[in-house]
């Protein structure tokens, strides 16, 4: 369990931070370690290089305005909780970080981090694709912008570049009306999730919701948003019977795989309570 | 003056150098020249070895060393059976590193000895193994097949069947008026320290001397099985104890490791050490728990029990390790725990697979059929349409028959009976503390999207394990008196019951007691350590002895000095006082030393009542601990903080074990859960609704103290228990657990089948 051999550089500047990266086809970017680490240790991962982020402080900010929140790569699950402009700016993701592992593991690990590593349990992926997030990269060869669908691909791989650095996560801004909910099932606490859902709508004067977002986290191989449970909701003032069709929807939208934790038919039925139970906490009704 | 610690709350001596990092582990030893030892492990769960080439290895830079069999002359030595040590598991045990078959994923095939644990673990990678891979057996029906076999030479991969019985079982399930049967499962668990284990040896070639740390629960038996692999004499082996992360019945028993350390120390000429990581200790560390059962329980219209017929199939892993056969042996003969049952016959068989070979843990067999057989009295409730508490005080042993005699088993017999005890009246305090009668009216409703559940359950614990311990005081220079016993220290507090015992037969205050040193083997002349909850009622006993016999010493020194007879003089915690204002101080008689011993072939049985109210969310199966409440007599206390302690510290791992605790393997006997991410224990945030009371109604008649073991009694209630505590919240769907642990995933699945069936 003890590390292998590598080099460690932890460079002032996101130029120099590329150029190392870029260095060598092994070399990793090291965001707070709390995945990579372990997975050197049990040497599934060997790079060569690590590539050490945390003095790039410019990647560390949390800025809010009309566009929406943009969370630097470096910003540590600690700083959004502790950020009490997010509880207005946007509350779906201060309660999905919330379920975020334990103590120890937020104070290190950061959002582009768990971006990049794109494990398909992680709340941060499936924020960033239930709430049409942009991801922002630069590379040696320039910056560009990869919207959240397209960017994660399968477990643990994703469409960043082994020469790109993630910079800052984009999510759109957060209209003050929003209905939300997160609902997450793990077998302990902090553990990852066996299944959860993260939901939004926004409610015209009717009461009907429209701009439905259900996404599903941990019940297939990548985050993904659900547009047969969103049918549901949209144009419909949600209520339990909604919620349900809706949640049944969900059920019927995935095809989770068997592992020692879950099996594929307890996932699909697990989404489907967890989108019904999100639901009717955004509407305001009592849920589990 | 009359001292009274003993009873009394006094705060865990050891816990101030504890919670100031001040502990010394094993790990924290460093002597000069240290070298590092990591293990290569087979990665296959069944195969022939047909070479092994370190040839490189040992030319890298930091290698000092590669260790195969080969290097052991007559090849790998064996390790003895400690307990149940029958010819028929001779053949079964397990040598020291592999050698010609490897039989489950973990097992030792080489040592390389490095100057850094990181460097040897680079190494291992450039050991070449030809292992030619044979079918697994991964399961009791495979290995029961017989068509792949662990011991070729056996015939067979059955160890052995034990078999409990009284009265005539077959006859009275004839003339029963109801009879079920059932089939339950146990998961596979182990006892997880958050300290992994640890070897440091350091050879002197000049004396011939080998000194050991990380020696825990056992060291005199330890030193006897490493003398004779090492063809030392005894006395040149001092095994030292030092402080340790948590036993559970798992540290400290006689491992591969505690002879290829020591082998590599006198093979390199330089002090050696070994740290187990995390991902080793889920393979190598012994594993428990896993059986099978079919039994039947035969009743009369009214509930009261007529028979009790079963045989259980025991998951044994890959080797008899040196207590392995135990929990399938109390799996057996403690079915009927504290049950008036007057015929049984239950069989248990042991069964070899190809995964880590198994070993007590905390409550051994009484965890396993305590669940089958709870389950089956809460079956036999509804089918007789009776109340659950009354079928059990109807059944309890009465404590007019005490002392009660527990069915005979065999082979290796050992009569035993139940010492004390009034198991109704503690079944009565727990229903009383718990408030039964309130919460069952909850049992079954759904209450804000989750149904309630209640349930209750008695049990008895095995303690007190003979046959002698070894206690030894002697006073120091200042007038204190030094402890010195053969229990070891697993984290029971042993420093500080022994300081109150002591204090207390010494007459004399406890802070004159300089300390309480335990374990090695340096300290007594003979000691038998830290099992079947045996340290404070063996050792205490012991050291009641000592105190006697340092007395006398005492006495007869004091009456040299004094020209009196001993009986003229009177000890008393101001000094020693003789005839005519003759006196002298106890530091006068510095360096004077007592042993004592206290030899026992009986077995305490302390008792109680487990009450919880459990609430699940049946969309998603997730079982909430609301209210859960342990009741435990365990004759006389030493102290009731440490007892409460031990009673919620197991009942935590009970509850692991009942619903969160699971190692599993594939077809191929691969281990799946190599990590605490998937193996999961339990936090300390998860049960915070836990409560003890403790009791000391019956003290043991067979010590001088009174006491009786009582570090395992949480355990052994808590699956039988929850399991109930779920079939009554679920009882709407016809929910009946038969398997543990209760993962989520298996009550939602139960109640997916309950509402298909409704």
């Amino acid at each position: 369990m003890k590390l292998p051999a590598f080099d460690y550089a932890c460079p002032a500047t996101l130029a120099e931070a590329l150029a190392l990266l870029a260095s060598r086809d092994d070399a990793k970017a090291l965001a707070g370690g709390q995945s990579l680490v372990p997975m050197m240790a049990f040497r599934i991962a060997s790079p060569s290089l690590l590539v050490d982020l945390r003095r790039l402080s410019d990647l560390r900010k949390i800025a809010i305005d009309t566009s929406g929140v943009r969370l630097g790569a470096m910003v540590r699950w600690r700083d959004i909780e502790d950020d009490a402009r997010l509880n207005g700016a946007h509350p779906l993701l201060k309660a999905a970080v919330s379920h975020v592992a334990h103590y120890q593991i937020r104070n290190r690990g950061t959002v582009g981090g768990s971006i990049a590593h794109a494990d398909p349990a992680a709340e941060m992926p499936g924020i960033a694709v239930t709430c049409d997030a942009d991801i922002a990269v630069t590379g040696t060869r320039g910056a560009r912008v990869i919207c959240a669908d397209d960017f994660f691909i399968a477990p643990l791989m994703t469409a960043l570049a082994a020469d790109e650095i993630i910079t800052e996560i984009r999510l759109p801004a957060w209209p003050p009306r929003r209905r939300w909910g997160f609902r997450e099932f793990s077998r302990r606490r902090g553990d990852f999730a066996l299944a959860a859902a993260a939901v939004f709508f926004d409610v015209d004067d009717a009461g009907k919701a429209y701009n439905a977002h259900i996404g599903a986290i941990g019940v297939g191989d990548r985050p993904a948003r659900l547009p047969a449970a969103e049918a549901e909701v949209n144009g419909q003032v949600v209520d339990i019977a909604i919620s349900e069709r809706a949640g049944r929807a969900a059920s019927a939208s995935v095809d989770p795989q068997s592992d020692i934790h879950a099996s594929g038919a307890y996932r699909k039925s697990l989404i489907g309570t967890m989108v019904e139970r999100a639901l009717q906490s955004a509407a305001g009704m009592s849920a589990l | 003056m009359r001292n009274s610690f003993v009873g009394s709350p006094v705060e865990r001596r050891e816990d101030l150098r504890f919670v100031r990092g001040r502990g010394q582990y094993v790990d924290d030893l460093n002597p000069d020249g240290l070298l590092h030892a990591v293990i290569l492990r087979s990665s296959f769960a069944h195969g022939r070895i047909r070479s092994i080439d370190a040839s490189a290895t040992v030319k890298l830079a930091g290698v000092h060393a590669v260790i195969t069999a080969r290097d052991m002359p007559g090849g790998p030595p064996r390790i003895p059976m400690r307990l149940q040590p029958l010819p028929e598991f001779m053949p079964f045990e397990q040598g020291v590193i592999a050698d010609t078959k490897v039989r489950y994923v973990g097992e030792p095939i080489a040592v390389v000895v490095a100057t850094s644990v990181a460097v040897g673990e680079d190494a291992l990678d450039h050991i070449v193994v030809d292992i030619e891979p044979l079918p697994a057996v991964s399961d009791c029906e495979t290995s029961a097949a017989g068509d792949r076999l662990l011991f070729e030479q056996q015939g067979a991969n059955c160890a052995m069947t034990f078999t409990a019985e009284c009265g005539d079982a077959d006859a009275a399930f004839k003339a029963a008026a109801y009879v079920r049967r059932e089939k339950f499962r146990t998961g596979r668990h182990f006892g997880l320290t958050l300290e992994p284990r640890g070897v440091m040896a350091e050879w002197d070639a000049a004396t011939g001397r080998l000194t050991v740390s990380g020696a825990a629960k056992v060291p005199f038996f330890n030193r006897r099985v490493l003398a004779e692999q090492m063809g030392l004499p005894e006395d040149s082996i001092a095994m030292i104890e030092n402080d340790v992360g948590g036993g559970f019945g798992a540290r400290g028993e006689f491992y591969p490791e505690d002879f290829l350390i020591p082998f590599a120390a006198r093979y390199t000429g330089r002090p050696v050490k070994w740290i187990e990581d995390r991902r080793e200790n889920l393979m190598a560390m012994n594993h428990a728990r896993q059986a099978q059962v079919e039994v039947e329980i035969a009743c009369a219209h009214d509930g009261t029990i007529l028979a009790l017929r079963g045989h259980a199939h025991v998951d044994m892993g890959a080797y008899m390790r040196t207590n392995g056969a135990v929990a399938a042996r109390n799996i057996a003969q403690f079915m009927a725990g504290p049950y008036r049952i007057p015929n049984i016959r239950v069989k248990s068989s042991l069964w070899m697979t190809n995964k880590t070979p198994v070993g007590t843990y905390r409550g051994p067999g009484r965890f396993e059929t305590d669940f089958f057989r709870e389950r089956l009295l809460d079956m036999v409730a509804k089918d007789l349409r009776l109340d659950r508490v009354e079928l059990r005080r109807r059944n309890l042993i009465p404590a007019s028959h005490m002392p009660y005699p527990l069915p005979a088993i065999a082979p290796f017999p050992a009569s035993d009976e139940i010492d004390s005890g009034d198991y109704r009246a503690t079944l009565d305090r727990c229903l009383e503390e718990f408030g039964w009668a309130d919460k069952a009216k909850l049992a079954g409703k759904l209450i804000d999207g989750r149904f309630h559940g209640l349930a209750v359950g008695c049990f008895i614990e095995g303690g007190a394990a003979g046959p002698k311990e070894t206690a030894r005081l002697e006073i120091n220079p200042d007038g204190s008196v030094a402890v010195f016993i053969g229990s070891s220290a697993v984290g029971q507090g042993v420093e500080t019951v022994f300081a109150q015992i002591a204090a207390d037969a010494l007459e004399i205050p406890m802070d004159r007691i300089s300390g309480v040193h335990h374990g090695s083997t340096a300290y007594v002349s003979d000691g038998y350590g830290a099992y079947h909850s045996r340290s404070v009622v063996m050792g205490g006993s012991a050291l009641l002895d000592a105190t006697k016999n340092l007395h006398n010493l005492i006495r007869t020194a004091a009456a040299k000095r004094f020209g009196c007879l001993p009986s003229e003089i009177k000890i008393s915690e101001d000094g020693i006082v003789g005839p005519h204002g003759s006196s002298a101080r106890f530091a006068d008689f510095a360096g004077l030393t007592a042993e004592g011993a206290f030899l026992n072939k009986k077995h305490t049985y302390t008792f109680g009542a487990h009450a919880a109210h459990v609430t699940v969310d049946a969309r998603i199966g997730r079982i909430e601990i609301i209210d859960y409440l342990a009741v435990t007599d365990c004759g006389r206390i030493i102290n009731p903080m440490t007892v409460r302690g031990q009673v919620i510290g197991s009942l935590v791992q009970g509850l692991g074990g009942a619903l969160l605790e699971d190692l599993k393997y594939d077809k191929d006997g691969q281990l799946l859960t190599g990590s605490l991410a998937d193996y999961l224990l339990p936090s300390a945030s998860d049960f915070p609704n836990l409560r003890a009371v403790v009791t000391e109604m019956f003290p043991s008649p067979i010590n001088p103290l009174g006491a009786k073991g009582a570090g395992e009694g949480g355990i052994i209630s808590a699956g039988g228990v929850v399991a109930n505590a779920v079939a009554n919240a679920l009882g709407a769907f016809g929910v009946e657990p038969r398997e543990l642990p209760l993962t989520p995933q298996r009550v939602w699945e139960m109640v997916e089948a309950g509402r298909l069936a409704t």
